[in-house]
């Protein structure tokens, strides 16, 4: 069955191409709306802090269900059962780290950005140099995962295959034109409307992520009368790997025959992988900044309630969708469009849609589902536009180069230069890299933020002894090992799905994600920075820890 | 702008000195015991069930494999049972900080930010 590249014909691709540009220009029009409000750098940082906790609670869902949890993890669980689905787990489970340790407090103790939490009784300027430093690569990783996904993808989700041609492009030229397309709008998002006007977008982005997903996975379970073994043991039969297909170990962990040394790395990888899962979404800058616009501390909890409550079923529903396809769509023609699966879910829509109404319905519902998954990766971008621009704007450009004394308008101003010249570096890079595993850069940014990020904001939030000394060292440690080990691992080097592939051989690092390495190296860089070093100033973290907890001198909301 | 009788208007300034004041209160030292009292057990608890179904899916494949019912292994059992985890540690935390621990942060921060009532 050829999908896409048979019946992907002009129908298909104008229903969707509409469908992408009417969501365009509703979001545009709400930016529009959003740039009336924003003037402060509260405004452009935090969205004048006014948000409900529904609301925020959907944009923050929004900024973490990216196109990687969509179509990747549907992709990942259609083609090698269930393991994707220990992905989903990892993502899910780790906002109870942010939810019971991080983000009330950061609420109570910042202002606009991570750095305001790790620097409040520190030395300034080396502090916040350090964290917008750790900021921005995280950002910087995951943003350029968004963009290199998002090429091929919107290539394939307007059906141009190798050779085929649309609107004079052919596919080369298509997913260049792609890049820029969601670089220009995201661009757009953030330097006009500022983190207000993007929340609104993110809501209206989450809806329609949510719904398009909920409405395929409907028809999916009717097909199996609402059984849901049924459906799981379709896929199992179509996989060809029988009941292992609904055990793990398909993709991670995989046992080698007769290779115990491997077997022991692969699994070991795997439980590395595990631990950045669970411990790097808190440590994520564009998630974290998220809880500043909110009014206050129980705001910022009841929102990450809401955001549990919609990420978790939103899995729940890749579940459905990606053993559907395998079950449906089946593995050979989900590898003949793409290798990595990641049109497994756009597949299974119009299969379905076909078999329920047609081939108008098939499209309909295909031009739906590659809606949604492009209303994934512009709220994710966007997103992380926002943190990296920022942090820059607010840590390195007010509080290192101004030491503090720029204007308000000085700093939006700046956060709105930095917001585009992050986006221009982002289409450059993402032009130039498109062959990057999008799986190694995502792993890449959950490892620095779970080594960089995690320990020293808990360490500053909980740890009185905790000083300047600990937290670069901290920071700096952590970074710099989750990035060196990265480059030292067979995902860079020494096998032939390496980055640099098996021609060079620099991996004496044994394990495909750094993460079991390098939180603890991380934490004990930050542990022995602040013994090995005399600062101490318990009376200003008594103050934060007062205002951490009851929110007294903590940020208000702005008043229109 | 809300009638709000007594305390209206933008509320006063919060000194360093006010928040340092209010550190070693008996009152915020029981807030500090009221929020830990949840949050320590309920990480390990979490990051302590995480790990043992990672650890399982990595070295106990056969135990995993068990079939319970139609097409139902424990495997897919017990990830659902990280997602009831999940929402229901959520929900828990919400509940006791409703109970336990609001009222007591609003008083201690009123008092900080308004002065004693007397």
């Amino acid at each position: 069955m050829e999908l896409l590249a048979q019946t992907g014909d002009d129908s298909t691709r104008n229903l969707t191409l509409f469908l992408v540009i009417v969501m365009t220009l509703v979001t545009v029009f709400i930016t529009i709306w959003g740039h009336r409000y924003t003037s402060t750098t509260a405004d452009f940082h935090s969205g004048g802090r006014n948000f409900k906790s529904w609301q925020n609670g959907f944009a923050i869902a929004s900024d973490y269900m990216s196109a990687a949890s969509f179509l990747g993890i549907a992709g990942t669980i259609a083609l090698y059962g269930y393991d994707g689905f220990l992905y989903s787990i990892g993502f899910l489970v780790a906002w109870l780290v942010a939810l019971l340790l991080i983000a009330e407090l950061l609420r109570n103790s910042g202002r606009f950005t991570v750095a305001d939490v790790l620097s409040y009784r520190m030395r300034q300027r080396p502090v916040r140099t350090a964290t917008a430093i750790s900021t921005l690569s995280v950002s910087t990783f995951y943003l350029l995962a968004q963009m290199v996904g998002t090429g091929a993808l919107i290539a394939l989700l307007l059906g141009i295959q190798e050779g085929d041609t649309f609107m004079g492009m052919d596919a080369d030229t298509a997913k260049i034109a792609g890049i820029v397309f969601v670089g220009a709008i995201m661009t757009f998002y953030v330097a006009f409307g500022g983190m207000k006007g993007n929340t609104w977008v993110q809501i209206f982005q989450a809806v329609i992520l949510v719904g398009g997903a909920a409405l395929l996975v409907f028809f999916v379970l009717m097909k199996y009368n609402f059984n849901i073994s049924e459906l799981l043991g379709q896929a199992a039969a179509a996989s060809g790997h029988g009941t292992a297909f609904l055990e793990p170990g398909q993709t991670y962990g995989v046992e080698v025959d007769g290779d115990a040394m491997q077997t022991m790395w692969n699994k070991l990888s795997f439980l590395s992988l595990g631990l950045a899962l669970v411990l790097g979404t808190a440590g994520l800058p564009h998630i974290l900044i998220r809880f500043y616009t909110v009014p206050d501390a129980k705001t910022a909890r009841r929102s990450i309630n809401w955001a549990i409550g919609l990420i978790g079923s939103f899995y729940l529903m890749t579940l459905v969708l990606g053993f559907g396809a395998a079950a449906i769509v089946g593995y050979d023609a989900i590898v003949t469009q793409n290798a990595a699966g990641n049109t497994a879910a756009p597949q299974l829509a119009q299969t379905v849609g076909t078999d329920f109404g047609g081939s108008i319905f098939g499209a309909v519902l295909l031009a739906i589902i590659a809606s949604a998954a492009m209303a994934a990766i512009l709220s994710t971008v966007s997103g992380l536009v926002i943190a990296a621009s920022s942090s820059f704007a607010h840590d390195l450009y007010n509080s290192v180069i101004k030491r503090g004394k720029a204007t308000e308008q000085q700093e939006v101003k700046v956060a709105k230069f930095a917001s585009i010249g992050v986006g221009a570096v982002a289409i450059v890079l993402a032009i130039f890299s498109q062959n990057l595993n999008v799986a190694f850069l995502v792993g890449l940014a959950f490892a620095v933020a779970a080594s960089a990020n995690l320990p020293t904001l808990l360490l500053s939030l909980f740890w009185k002894r905790f000083n300047t000394n600990g937290a670069l060292w901290g920071i700096y440690g952590g970074l710099i090992s989750a990035l060196a080990l990265v480059v030292f691992s067979p995902t860079f080097s020494s096998t032939p799905s390496s980055l640099l592939g098996e021609g060079v051989n620099i991996a004496w690092f044994p394990l495909t994600n750094p993460a079991l390495v390098s939180i603890p190296f991380g934490l004990a860089c930050a542990v022995i920075g602040t013994l090995t070093s005399n600062e101490s100033n318990p009376s200003r973290f008594a103050s934060m820890q007062v205002r951490a907890l009851t929110g007294a001198g903590a940020e208000r909301a702005a008043k229109h | 702008m809300a009638d709000t009788p007594t305390r209206e208007g933008p509320p006063p300034e919060v000194t360093e000195e006010q928040l340092v004041a209010m550190h070693d209160d008996p009152r915020f030292v029981d807030l500090k015991r009221r929020l830990f009292r949840f949050i320590v057990p309920a990480t390990f608890g979490f990051l302590g069930w995480y790990l043992l179904y990672v650890l399982l899916s990595a070295y106990a494949r056969d135990f995993m494999g068990i079939v319970l019912f139609g097409h139902i292994n424990v495997a897919l059992l017990l990830g659902l049972g990280q997602f009831v985890s999940t929402f229901g540690i959520a929900w828990a935390y919400s509940r006791y900080a409703s109970r336990h621990y609001d009222d007591h942060a609003d008083a201690l921060h009123d008092e900080i930010v308004y002065g004693r009532e007397d």
